[in-house]
């Protein structure tokens, strides 16, 4: 028994005196030069191709460790309880808005990541970020009306259509504040970040009465795709996003972003203030934005990629799904969100009136 | 060492998880977001469209409450008779569901009750015509007896199990016909588990939201989705905090009116 302890902690011994002399004499790559530090990533849900994790940890030698959030608002409540725990977070536009406006982000050095050169024109210097000085877009899409091609008899292309005596009981809202009132906003011509109390009694009069006349048949986020995969709703308003997992599902349904114009969101690439790794986080941003890494993650998660060379590279089909690849025509007439966070109560008490309705 | 030393683990944990939580929900119902005392935050849900939100999860936890009451007590009879010698296998079978998490049997609930679900689809099949299931308050009850009936049954078995049978026999010897041996004696001495059942069905229904909003598809808007939606998607920590002790006392009350009609907790004394 005894020299079984002796053996045991001879071998520990020699162990331990390998992995010093590894590390002492190891110096790191020229080209490397934040290896061995671990970064820690926090993005969505089922949002990234994981071999990419691996591929970037292989060419940097930077560890990653990858978590992930379902909701910005959950986000953001982690991010203001812990800071310095996240290295990148992935926060959508109207969050990186509120994000600096409350200094939380780091500035970025842009030297570090020279591949912004390759994002979008139009997705450049946007109005909630001038100048990417803070975020570099990741993904990016619309919201819309997917609609099953069976249960519609007229082309879908007004948000008018959601408040259609014809299609009682047949549409699915969004449970999401912004995106439930701003729809409702674009339906009677306003901005869908506006904070003038008289727009906004109008589009929650509009809502209310929708659901009083029975309209509505469910109110989702996560659940509304695979319930239009299923047949449940004949409209439903959606992320682009979803609509286009739901339609490789069931080719009868179809997208439409309304004629009277909509949001357009992304979600960006940040750094938290507080982090210990800036530089690495940098090489993070820059390595994601490369085209065959983008293109990778685009064909994984199907969303739309910012990155030019992948929009160059969609194959007929793909550049004429609008879900995928917005056009011209739709981009104009979207907008993004911007941070409404100080007119929260009057959006609050109009929200409440819509989820409370009867 | 003392023997109350023992219990120091779980007052840790009682202190950790239960008080500190207790007195932020506290502190932040009686402020502003910037920190200063208010009532505004109580005002606030005084309205009528907020009292009518309370009522909703008060009534359709009453009628799950109900319809528990009126399914777990002849089963837990049943089960508890004495000439039945297989209640320990059935006892198991009510439990077994308990061992899954609520929210799949509720996901798998939805895809029963969805008008392309499998009732639906099956009574189409049958020439029956379809019904509209998900998105009412009956699905929402059904999916909340569903949920909590072995909360019922349990404590009503086990009381009435523990009843010395001889009573019963006395009853009948001194001339009770059987509904009399029911409504005089049975009834009566099995009040703590009734008691205890519906404690523990009431008191998870009036605040669910998970069930609600899955089998009303959004539509049923109740306490919990309300306190949910203050402070995720508004970010308002302080009324969904003043929501949450408003139900608290709510359940503390209801606790205090329970115990009148149970003093000695003999019921199993769980709450």
């Amino acid at each position: 028994m005894k020299k079984t302890v002796v053996i045991a902690l001879a071998a520990v011994l020699i162990v331990a005196i390998g992995v010093g002399v590894y590390f002492a004499t190891r110096k790191p790559v020229e080209d490397r030069p934040a290896a061995d530090t671990e970064l820690t990533v926090y993005n969505w849900f089922d949002y990234i191709d994981p071999e990419v994790l691996n591929l970037f940890t292989e060419q940097t030698g930077i560890k990653v460790n990858y978590v992930n959030f379902t909701q910005n608002e959950d986000m953001y409540a982690k991010l203001e309880a812990g800071a310095g725990t996240y290295d990148v977070v992935f926060p959508s536009e109207y969050m990186i808005e509120r994000l600096i406006k409350e200094e939380r982000l780091e500035e970025l050095n842009l030297e570090n990541i020279p591949n912004l050169a390759n994002v979008l024109d139009n997705l450049r210097d946007p109005s909630y970020d001038p100048g990417n000085a803070h975020s570099v877009p990741y993904m990016w899409g619309t919201l819309g009306i997917l609609y099953n091609t069976e249960k519609v008899s007229e082309p879908i292309t007004s948000w008018r259509c959601l408040f259609d005596e014809q299609y009682k009981g047949q549409v699915f809202m969004m449970n999401s504040l912004r995106d439930t009132i701003g729809l409702g906003l674009k339906t009677l011509g306003y901005s869908m970040n506006t904070r003038s109390a008289d727009e906004l009694r109008e589009a929650c009069d509009l809502l209310v009465k929708q659901k009083q006349d029975g309209m509505v048949a469910g109110n989702f986020v996560d659940e509304t795709k695979d319930k239009m995969v299923a047949g449940e709703a004949a409209l439903a308003v959606i992320y682009s996003g979803d609509a286009l997992y739901a339609m490789e599902k069931n080719d009868k349904l179809a997208y439409a972003v309304p004629e009277e114009g909509s949001n357009i969101w992304v979600d960006g690439m940040c750094i938290p203030k507080g982090t210990q790794h800036k530089e690495a986080a940098e090489t993070f941003i820059n390595f994601m934005c490369q085209p065959e890494i983008a293109q990778m993650n685009m064909d994984y998660i199907y969303y739309s990629s910012p990155i030019k060379q992948v929009v160059e590279n969609l194959d007929e089909e793909q550049a004429a799904n609008g879900a995928l690849n917005p056009p011209q025509d739709v981009i104009a007439r979207c907008e993004y969100y911007n941070d409404i966070s100080d007119a929260m109560d009057l959006y609050e008490g109009i929200w409440m009136e819509i989820r409370m309705a009867r | 060492m003392k023997r109350s030393w023992y219990a120091s683990p779980y007052a840790l944990w009682m202190v950790l998880f239960t008080v500190v939580p207790l007195l932020f929900v506290c502190w932040y119902a009686f402020t502003t977001p910037s920190g200063a005392f208010t009532l505004d935050n109580f005002s606030k849900i005084a309205q009528p469209m907020y009292l009518l939100v309370l009522w909703d999860s008060l009534r359709l936890a009453l009628y799950c409450t109900a319809l528990c009451l009126l399914i777990g007590y002849p089963t837990a009879y049943f089960l508890a008779s004495r000439d039945f010698s297989r209640a320990q296998s059935l006892v198991v079978l009510i439990i077994v569901p308990m061992w899954m998490n609520f929210l799949l049997r509720t996901y798998a609930m939805m895809t029963l009750l969805e008008d392309n679900g499998v009732l639906n689809t099956l009574m189409r099949a049958m020439g029956l015509p379809g019904m509209k299931m998900i998105g009412t308050e009956g699905a929402v009850v059904l999916g909340m007896v569903y949920n909590y009936l072995p909360f019922m049954v349990l404590p009503i078995y086990t009381v009435l199990k523990k009843m010395d049978y001889s009573v019963i026999e006395a009853a009948q010897d001194l001339g009770c016909n059987p509904l009399q041996v029911v409504s005089r004696v049975v009834l009566p001495m099995s009040i703590p588990g009734v008691v205890s059942g519906i404690t523990m069905v009431f008191m998870p229904a009036v605040t669910t939201f998970s069930i609600s909003r899955l089998l009303s598809s959004g539509m049923v808007y109740l306490v919990g989705d309300m306190i949910e939606d203050y402070f995720i998607s508004m970010n308002n920590r302080n009324v969904g905090s003043s929501i949450s002790l408003v139900m608290l006392v709510l359940i503390i009350l209801s606790i205090g009116f329970l115990r009148k009609v149970d003093p000695d907790s003999e019921g199993g004394g769980l709450w």
